[in-house]
């Protein structure tokens, strides 16, 4: 096909930024990286620090990151209402939380008073999930793809105003358990309590999920329908029935990632899900959307850029106050990430497939 | 299908706006009023030229029709993590109010509310939804010092005028402030005065030398932790690290560790509850923190503070307004307040708003001119004049005279230690055992 001359000189432009972009961004992380680690600044205690506090953040945004990628693998769709299921299995746990702390039994018994809050939480956000999935999405199954995401932003502005509606606009302080206050000590280095008990819990959720999704019955119908649902239908499976299993996996994980949330920042309101929900959707597709371990690897790079980043990368090279890039960081990875590999660093190259 | 789809987005829809609304129940009871209120403009216009009275005012006048309320808006924050300051301030209006028994020269006082959510962009759309409301006769408002560089050019231009009780960032009231800010005044002090008496506090009596700030990126949090720097610099002492956050950040411990590395003895943070929650409840995970001695100022000066931070807000110093400082009746007030809604004060102004609305009324009084059949007419710019003039007034917070700049405030700042992290237990003005409780000056 021929192009005429304006048309080619506009795409190399277009190239030539892009590829400046890159340059500069490259440029920004190699020089930032030398000199802060030249500069010395920080031991390399803190150094742990910053990896241990970007993994346990970044483990809580590979569980939301799970419920993301699992709807759009099997229904191609951005459930955006994901951020208050999370939000929804934060406040479960809360009620609970507060119960169980209230009768004694959190401090008699923390490890169970953690699973019975996480249970319930999950239970919430599960509830919730399959509420959402059968009121506002499975009507618009067949509808332009369209469709669906711009009710799906209708059921999270409805879930926040509910929640607003019936909690009130404040933060509600979850209760502090004693059992996770403190440091462990690893090797000379403290980690606190609850950033390991986090980290582990989301391991553990995760690889449950995996095991689901690869090993069962209902994982093999679940990555049929995700390859073509009318195939798989035609092989005896009911596929209503897989999505709505979809949604309520995604929303369990959502659900014990929003008690873990609240456990660690020890607060939740009705907007809560809001930025970590984001965030997830950034980590999904970092990951490369539609892959289970994509959203897990995806989580925790986002994690832990954000919370390595802004000393590594731009304290050293003169720029003030960089915590308040720290969402600009995230964002530009994503942006670097999706021009060097279009499909997430674990996505598989988009198929063909109408 | 599609009337199907159509039927479900919209139940959706009214859902969570009804919900939205039932959403603040205490905004929502005051704004209910305001229908009418906005039906009336109409009204007025056709009065007027059957009136005597002349509006030979620069920027125009409001008319009252008789049987018609006297209406005054109050904005500010009432959503959100920081609700409490705007509350506080709204409950300081109301009583005065019922201190006037709801009337005005016979008309009803009608008081409607805008949320303007703590930040710029709010501001800028409540400013524009009340500039756009003809009946409104003043202001008072807002809460952050955001809302107001976002709304009040909007306001001003409008022909309003409005008094906040709790912005304190500097620049509002400087004498170059702009034309723009001809129709904003203040109660509150300025973070001048602020800033230096916390300098003066880690100094002088914590004998601290290395300080380190941290803001959220608001324009009162930026400029008070700036003023403190200075201050503290001046007084002998060094800053050892100046960092900020995104008001929306939760995970505190990365930027807390950047600020560990430079090992300050104290810290200051004078941000929002949100952010302000978040440090507290974090700051003693973090090696190198563990004894360092914290402080913030007004904006978290609430048992809010105390939910977010949790343990670790016991031995924290805020810096406010010195209750005890106050030369007007106090006391008076706080039995009314509590009378009206029970339990304690829910931050630190709500003296302010009172004092405020009161200045507002007396301006009133002296520029409102009443007709043979009961019609109250106000020149907009001579009730801003007379605002301005306001001198020696017997308010609650002090003797207030208003500045050609806006400044009305009497700033007398103490700092607080809180004692007790349990929120229930926040009291301020218990006579015996306040929480938190004033240690200096």
């Amino acid at each position: 096909m021929r192009t005429s001359f304006g048309e080619r000189l506009l795409d190399l432009a277009v190239n030539g930024f892009l590829w400046g972009f890159r340059i500069l961004i490259v440029v920004i992380v190699v020089l930032g990286t030398f000199l802060t680690i030249r500069a010395g600044k920080y031991t390399s205690e803190q150094w742990i620090d910053f990896v241990v506090f970007g993994i346990s953040q970044g483990s809580i945004y590979a569980l939301i990151a799970l419920g993301y990628t699992m709807v759009y693998g099997i229904l191609r769709m951005i459930n955006f209402a994901h951020g208050e299921i999370f939000m929804s299995g934060a406040f479960g746990g809360y009620f609970i939380a507060t119960w169980l702390t209230g009768i004694g039994f959190m401090d008699k018994y923390p490890v169970f008073g953690l699973i019975i809050s996480m249970m319930f939480g999950m239970l919430v956000s599960t509830l919730i999930a399959l509420l959402v999935e059968r009121i506002a999405y499975r009507p618009l199954r067949g509808a332009p793809r369209l469709v669906p995401l711009i009710s799906a932003i209708g059921a999270s502005f409805f879930l926040q105003y509910t929640f607003r509606g019936f909690f009130g606009p404040g933060v509600y302080a979850y209760p502090s358990m004693k059992a996770l206050d403190g440091e462990w000590i690893f090797f000379g280095i403290g980690i606190l309590k609850v950033q390991i008990v986090v980290t582990i819990a989301a391991v553990v959720m995760m690889s449950i999920l995996y095991s689901i999704v690869m090993f069962t019955k209902i994982g093999k119908a679940m990555r049929a329908v995700s390859e073509n649902k009318d195939v798989a239908a035609l092989m005896g499976i009911d596929v209503n029935r897989i999505i709505v299993t979809t949604f309520a996996l995604g929303a369990a994980m959502a659900g014990a990632a929003g008690v873990l949330y609240a456990l660690t920042y020890r607060q939740v309101n009705f907007f809560t899900g809001f930025t970590p929900g984001i965030k997830a959707f950034t980590a999904a597709v970092l990951g490369g959307i539609g892959n289970i371990p994509g959203a897990m690897v995806g989580g925790l790079v986002l994690g832990i850029v954000e919370s390595v980043g802004p000393a590594l990368f731009l304290d050293s090279i003169g720029i003030p106050r960089p915590y308040q890039l720290k969402d600009a960081i995230a964002y530009i990875m994503l942006v670097m990430i999706l021009l060097f590999r279009p499909s997430g660093i674990l996505g598989e190259r988009v198929s063909k497939k109408a | 299908m599609n009337k199907r789809l159509f039927a479900l987005l919209s139940v959706l829809v009214l859902a969570s706006m009804m919900l939205a609304a039932c959403g603040a129940p205490a905004p929502a009871a005051t704004e209910a009023p305001a229908a009418p209120a906005a039906t009336e403009a109409p009204v007025v216009a056709t009065e007027a030229p059957v009136a005597a009275f002349q509006c030979t005012d620069a920027i125009g006048c409001v008319d009252i029709a008789p049987g018609e309320p006297v209406h005054i808006a109050y904005w500010g924050v009432l959503s959100g993590p920081d609700s409490s300051l705007g509350e506080d301030s709204k409950r300081g209006v109301e009583i005065a109010i019922d201190d006037m028994g709801g009337k005005f020269q016979g008309h009803d006082i009608l008081l409607t509310t805008e949320d303007a959510g703590c930040t710029p962009e709010g501001g800028a759309t409540a400013a524009t939804k009340l500039a756009t409301d003809t009946s409104i006769v003043g202001l008072i408002g807002s809460s952050c010092s955001d809302e107001t560089v976002g709304g009040i050019a909007t306001l001003t231009n409008a022909g309003l005028t409005t008094i906040s009780p709790s912005n304190t960032r500097p620049v509002l009231t400087s004498p170059d402030r702009g034309p723009d800010y001809a129709g904003y005044l203040r109660t509150a002090h300025s973070d001048a005065f602020q800033g230096k008496a916390v300098a003066e506090f880690a100094y002088n009596f914590l004998k601290v030398t290395k300080a380190a700030t941290l803001h959220d990126g608001s324009t009162y949090a930026q400029a008070l932790q700036q003023v403190f720097a200075d201050e503290f610099v001046k007084l002998g002492g060094t800053i050892v690290a100046q960092e900020a956050v995104a008001k929306d950040a939760t995970d505190m411990k990365p930027v807390l560790t950047t600020i560990a590395a430079a090992k300050p003895e104290f810290l200051y943070y004078p941000v929002f509850v949100a952010v302000g929650g978040y440090v507290t409840a974090q700051i003693r995970d973090v090696a190198g923190l563990e004894n360092v001695k914290i402080a913030g100022s007004d904006g978290i000066f609430t048992a809010d503070l105390l939910k977010g931070g949790g343990e670790n807000t016991k031995g924290m110093y805020l810096s406010s307004p010195d209750f005890s400082a106050f030369t007007g009746d106090y006391a008076g007030f706080i039995a009314k307040h509590t009378a009206k809604y029970g339990g304690t004060t829910l931050s630190t102004f709500h003296a302010h708003a009172y004092d405020a609305a009161n200045i507002l009324f007396a301006a009133l009084g002296k520029v409102a001119v009443a007709d043979a059949d009961g019609t109250l007419h106000v020149g907009r710019q001579a009730l801003r004049d007379a605002i301005y003039a306001t001198k020696d007034f017997k308010g609650i917070t002090g003797t207030l005279s208003c500045s050609p700049s806006g400044d009305c405030g009497a700033p007398v700042i103490a700092v607080y230690e809180i004692m007790n992290s349990d929120p229930a237990s926040w009291n301020p003005s218990d006579a015996t055992n306040p929480n938190p409780k004033k240690i200096f000056p």
